[in-house]
């Protein structure tokens, strides 16, 4: 993957723009000494690595905006971080850029149970900022995989999903105003605790752009309150097309589980083998989790089991308690610390229409056969967000090269049957050059002037989202 | 009037265009910004509706009941559930899906399930110089880029003129129930709305009408499976005894059609005046009332919608101060309009992003809006 090349006069002036940046937020908020930038080298995309030029960490939205008016004034590239969970190379650095992480500013600034709003500082993490309002009732509904580790300011930055959004929506539809800092220092209040803009949904543009419009400090976020009960209940099938086909039928039938998980075979062994949830060993499992009071959840169960059966299931089994309902989930969310145990894997994360599963399934299992690479299948099935994990050899010399083209494909396909390279995850670097694929260049055109108007020398965030050859006349 | 029969005849339409276009969809929304007129309304029909997919597809000026009666057929529908202004306004003409979209109109169950940008999957439309962009796409997580269709939603067409979308569609219910509750003063009904959808019962409806006949009327809509429905009033009304008696009404016809009263601001239908919409943090809404100086208001939302009606020429916003929300006047003479904005002022830092915005998505200042 290619990155632009360092800009030699920022790299000049190194000592320069750390003096200016420590003078404003104190020798405790920046890090220079290249052992301990190392430690900002790289997300969870470990693949690519560059040690940036420094680190800011401040602890205020007035030092965020001290830090990026210095960059600002000295033409140096800003990579704002989060926990530095991106999959997609979200806040991988460059030589020549300053990473401004947030884990500091993770204060909940107000908890309001009337409004059924949180307003926290955006470093504070995904499940605690359920944690901060659980013992009321109340709880945050998107919830990505990497909940426990992952910050706000980056589900804000990738419009982070997660397996109850089906029900529930993503972040966009979670969240309801911002504190942003823009490049040059400017502070920003958008929305609040009241729903809808009253002029531009700028709050709309703002999330998912991958921290390229500004540094968002604040957020006031929508908590709802937690449902009387849950249940999942998992059924096996020993087709894709027969658990597609429930799937669509659960769908049309009108009912709406807050969560449609599926699993393909691989996956499945390899969960049975790393957490032993008993799965039976099928081609298809799906789990599917319904909310409300004991009788609601036991009228949809019914409607849903009906269905289920129509499709001639392997196995099916509603948990009966708690206990056994933790066991159901516990190999699905194990999912990808499974397939780390036995093979170096990369995940996927693109969208299809649900419709197009079993078609996908197939025509990535072909894709498997000619690049010889195995591939598991976990997804959101009720939304169609697929997370493919094609399995490699990072000791392989070529394996890791072939593991990324065999993606790009899948990706492509993806987008033939008229889904999107992304679901969750966000572009980052990692699909950045496969934008055309999805658009046309009028269509690129018009997202970067929204980052024309808001970030006008193109500092922040570099060389993410937009092929490198599209944005090439604007990048500094 | 311009009356473009395809996308490809509207972009040369305004690629074209040498003064001001007011776009419009159906034309029931009042006020039209001046300029040579072109409608949507030539870019008519449901391109795709895969209702295991909970996907709909639809150019900008099919008429809503198209597709209301389109997705009633697979029990589904809008939940959103956008206001018809015909009444309220005046107007003739048919809402379009594009009309919706373009002004981000959504209903009473707007708290529970989004907006209708929340329901947004994506979009086509023509920029200010005739571009054809296309942005999100058909399917329901999607973070392939910037979301310039969130953008576009609710922008009045100031930034380019809609000619498809994509949108996330749900299942119908099989009935709806309301608990109502009479003669609580505003602060007691925001209160009692509060409460209840902090409850799990997932309450689709929540509004308050002090002037109803009989007196004040807080209401609480219930929807979804019967057995479901009868539980959940009953569980809500013994959770939320404190605040009084609460009445179940469960003819579930009377009941929808109620609520497409409500939706549509029945209370204020043949009533003279300024008509005025605050979006308003809920907790703040009845002090909000308080100071407005209004001949009527009407709660929606849990009180987080608040409908002012208003002698003419009413200066609300100076009475309203700050607070947390925005007003946008509704229904106005044109001269009221221009003296007091359509839209809540923006502090100066968002007013030149706004700006910046229209400047590149339409340089020439073709689109009035």
């Amino acid at each position: 993957m290619q990155m632009p090349s360092p800009d030699a006069r920022v790299m000049a002036k190194k000592a320069q723009v750390v003096a200016r940046l420590s003078k404003a937020l104190g020798d405790r908020g920046v890090i220079h000494d290249p052992a301990e930038t190392r430690a900002y080298e790289c997300d969870a995309l470990t693949a690519y690595r560059c040690p940036p030029l420094c680190v800011v960490l401040p602890t205020t939205t007035e030092e965020v905006s001290a830090a990026l008016r210095i960059c600002h004034e000295e033409n140096v590239p800003v990579v704002p971080r989060g926990s530095g969970t991106s999959l997609a190379g979200g806040a991988l650095p460059t030589a020549d850029s300053v990473i401004l992480g947030v884990s500091r500013m993770n204060r909940v600034l107000e908890t309001d149970t009337a409004d059924r709003i949180i307003r926290v500082q955006t470093g504070r993490t995904n499940l605690s900022v359920t944690g901060a309002v659980e013992e009321l009732g109340f709880f945050y509904a998107p919830d990505p995989s990497s909940q426990l580790a992952c910050a706000i300011a980056g589900n804000i930055a990738m419009n982070s999903g997660g397996a109850h959004c089906l029900k529930y929506g993503v972040t966009t539809n979670n969240l309801l105003g911002v504190t942003m800092v823009q490049m040059d220092g400017t502070v920003l209040e958008i929305g609040g605790a009241h729903m809808d803009a009253g002029g531009l949904d700028l709050l709309g543009v703002i999330c998912g752009s991958e921290g390229q419009l500004g540094v968002v400090t604040e957020a006031t976020l929508r908590i709802l309150p937690k449902p009387e009960g849950a249940l999942p209940v998992l059924m096996g099938y020993d087709s894709a097309e027969a658990a597609g086909a429930c799937v669509a039928d659960i769908i049309e039938a009108g009912v709406l589980p807050v969560a449609i998980e599926y699993m393909d075979r691989p996956c499945i062994r390899a969960c049975e083998a790393f957490a032993h949830a008993g799965y039976p060993d099928c081609e298809a499992l799906l789990i599917v989790e319904v909310e409300g009071s004991a009788d609601e959840i036991n009228h949809q169960l019914e409607t849903i089991l009906k269905i289920a059966r129509d499709h001639d299931p392997v196995e099916i089994r509603a948990a009966q308690d708690a206990d056994e309902a933790a066991r159901i989930w516990l190999g699905r969310k194990s999912a990808f610390g499974a397939m780390g145990q036995i093979n170096d894997y990369m995940c996927l994360d693109g969208t299809i229409p649900v419709s197009a599963l079993p078609e996908v399934l197939k025509r990535i299992g072909e894709l498997s056969d000619s690049y010889g690479l195995g591939v598991a299948n976990v997804f959101h099935a009720g939304d169609g967000n697929m997370h493919p994990l094609i399995l490699f050899d990072a000791n392989k010399a070529g394996d890791l090269e072939k593991c990324e083209e065999m993606g790009a494909d899948i990706l492509r396909l993806c987008v033939e049957v008229g889904g999107c390279l992304t679901g969750e995850h966000g572009v980052g670097v990692e699909k950045r050059d496969l934008m055309t694929v999805q658009f046309e260049p009028q269509d690129l055109e018009a997202q970067m002037k929204v980052k024309d108007v808001f970030d006008p020398k193109w500092l922040l965030n570099p060389a993410k989202v937009f092929p490198l050859a599209a944005s090439e006349g604007r990048r500094a | 009037m311009i009356r473009p029969g395809s996308e490809a005849e509207l972009a040369e339409a305004v690629r074209d265009a040498t003064g001001p276009v007011s776009v419009r969809g159906g034309g029931t929304r009042g006020l039209l910004p001046e300029g040579t007129p072109l409608t949507t309304s030539g870019l008519s029909g449901i391109v795709l509706h895969d209702p295991a997919a909970l996907t709909l597809v639809a150019r900008a000026g099919t008429p809503v009941e198209e597709i209301d009666a389109a997705l009633a057929k697979a029990n589904q529908r809008l939940a959103f559930e956008p206001m018809d202004h015909r009444a309220l306004l005046g107007t003739t003409g048919t809402p379009t899906i594009g009309g919706v979209i373009a002004a981000n109109v959504s209903g009473p169950r707007r708290m529970q399930v989004g907006a209708a940008r929340d329901h947004l999957l994506g979009m086509r439309f023509v920029d200010g110089q005739g571009v054809i962009v296309k942005n999100g796409g058909r399917v329901m997580k999607n973070v392939t880029g910037y979301d310039l269709a969130r953008l576009l939603a609710g922008s009045r067409g100031a930034l380019g003129v809609i000619t498809e979308v994509a949108l996330k569609v749900l299942p119908g219910t099989e009935t709806a129930a309301n608990l109502v509750i009479r003669g609580l003063d505003d602060a007691a009904a925001v209160r009692a709305m509060s409460d209840a959808l902090g409850t799990p019962f997932e309450v689709s409806g929540a509004a308050h009408d002090p002037h109803a006949t009989g007196g004040p009327r807080t209401e609480l809509r219930i929807e979804g499976f019967g057995a479901s429905v009868a539980y959940r009033c009953r569980a809500l009304a013994e959770r939320l005894k404190a605040h009084g008696p609460w009445e179940t009404e469960t003819d579930r016809d009377a009941v929808r059609a109620h609520w497409r009263g409500l939706r549509d601001v029945a209370p204020f239908h043949g009533q003279t005046g300024d008509i005025w919409r605050v979006s308003v943090r809920p907790s703040e809404a009845a002090a909000v009332v308080a100071r407005a100086d209004a001949t009527q208001a009407f709660y929606d939302w849990g009180g987080g919608l608040v409908w002012l009606r208003t002698s003419e020429g009413h200066d609300l916003r100076a009475k309203l101060g700050r607070y947390d929300g925005h007003a946008t006047l509704v229904r106005a003479t044109p001269e009221t309009h221009a003296a007091r904005q359509t839209l809540q002022p923006e502090p100066p830092a968002l007013q030149s992003l706004t700006r910046g915005l229209r400047a590149k998505f339409d340089p020439r200042g073709i689109l009035a809006a």
